[in-house]
């Protein structure tokens, strides 16, 4: 079993909080090691240091792999640390049609509480936005609002 | 004191300060003078929880003795645990905890931001992302601070009682244990006298801008780091420890 294939698996898992979205296009897999015996070690970067999801994943990638009838070990890996930058363009747009706000590039969670960066409403686009409270349902996210539609939106706060 | 020793003491002596510290927020959970803060405090509460869970996790393994982070967080007594005086100080009014939270934050923020440049990459790995997520925590709490001093004359007073109160235990932030000195030599823990220049800098102007005072040569109070507490920490294990020690095997 070579890399890339291990990788094609491991796309089918959600994101446990976000499920419109899978593992690796949120950057999450740092990478896939196969040695010569066959044997698997999925290197994944938690988003937070304390994001639940994280022993989520971990469980879900051993089942799907297993599933496959594949035995892999599942590290945690800290550095480099995660950042938003991961997350692939295509994750950025079923976000927004999910509803929740993607990082901005120059948004960062420094800005954002000095509310100088536009994030736009991803119901209805306009920016006329403002920031309702900077932590959110879970710590990845902000609670936002949009000043036209009026519609609450989650922002995914920029992590650099 | 061997170096592995004062490792495994510097560790605790981190990761008490943060599992601490996030029990003592997550007591907010739920009480939250409104439903933002309810959210701002429960995230802060998991952020530095998380952090203690990679650092006693850190310190298991350094002692290698077969203890996993759950073990030392749930089997240990008062006298064994190495936090800071500061973070076992009780919620009291919100005041109280902002004061509390804008004085670990601005210390942790500069503490991960020293650590970053660590020679032991376990810790430089863990500090690169706990920097950013405390530099949010640190917005909201100095927030807070400006709100209160600059606010109605009740929340200035309260907030000035709380600065009065808790003042006396920041100093202990800043005096090193024997492990810390080991650690400093090695390269491993960052200066704390350079920490203690740079946060009193700052919580100075913060205050000023706030309106509040600072109190003038107050006395310090030591210990918490060679596991001597106030009377509050006890009563924190009593309730975080209960399961766990009722029922050691549970699982969920």
């Amino acid at each position: 079993m070579d890399k890339n294939s291990i990788f094609k698996i491991l796309e089918n898992i959600p994101d446990p909080e976000i499920p419109v979205v899978n593992i690796v296009e949120l950057g999450m897999i740092k990478d896939v090691l196969v040695n010569d015996n066959n044997e698997i070690v999925v290197q994944i970067m938690p988003t937070y240091t304390a994001c639940p999801a994280t022993w989520q994943i971990q469980n879900d990638i051993q089942k799907k792999l297993s599933e496959n009838n594949l035995n892999a070990k599942v590290e945690i890996v800290y550095s480099p640390a995660w950042t938003t930058d991961r997350i692939t363009p295509e994750a950025s747009e079923k976000l927004k049609k999910y509803g929740i706000a993607p990082p901005q590039k120059n948004g960062t969670i420094h800005q954002l509480t000095e509310q100088s960066v536009v994030i736009p409403c991803p119901h209805c686009g306009s920016t006329n936005t403002k920031l309702v409270s900077p932590f959110g349902s879970t710590p990845c996210k902000a609670l936002m609002q949009c000043n036209d539609c009026l519609e609450p939106f989650d922002y995914f706060k920029c992590h650099l | 004191m061997n170096f592995q020793e004062a490792l495994f003491k510097y560790l605790l002596i981190l990761g008490d300060t943060s599992l601490i510290l996030a029990q003592r927020l997550s007591e907010w959970t739920g009480h939250g003078p409104f439903l933002e803060e309810d959210l701002a405090l429960t995230n802060i509460a998991l952020d530095t929880l998380g952090h203690a869970k990679t650092l006693l996790e850190y310190a298991a393994k350094v002692e290698n003795k077969g203890r996993d982070e759950d073990k030392l967080a749930y089997f240990r007594n008062g006298r064994e645990f190495y936090n800071v005086k500061l973070v076992e100080q009780p919620n009291g009014n919100y005041a109280d905890t902002i004061v509390r939270q804008v004085f670990m934050d601005a210390f942790r923020y500069h503490y991960y931001k020293a650590l970053c440049e660590s020679k032991d990459e376990t810790l430089t790995a863990l500090a690169q992302k706990a920097v950013k997520e405390v530099q949010y925590h640190y917005r909201h709490s100095s927030w807070w601070i400006k709100r209160f001093g600059d606010g109605t004359e009740e929340s200035h007073q309260k907030a000035q009682n709380a600065i009065n109160n808790l003042w006396r235990f920041t100093g202990e932030l800043f005096v090193p244990d024997e492990s810390e000195l080991i650690m400093e030599e090695e390269k491993i823990a960052p200066s704390l006298k350079q920490i203690q220049y740079i946060w009193n800098e700052e919580m100075q102007n913060l205050m000023k801008e706030a309106t509040l005072t600072i109190p003038e040569n107050a006395f310090m109070q030591t210990g918490g780091k060679q596991g001597i507490h106030t009377e509050h920490l006890d009563y924190i294990l009593a309730e975080m420890q209960s399961l766990p020690r009722m029922y050691p095997e549970a699982k969920w």
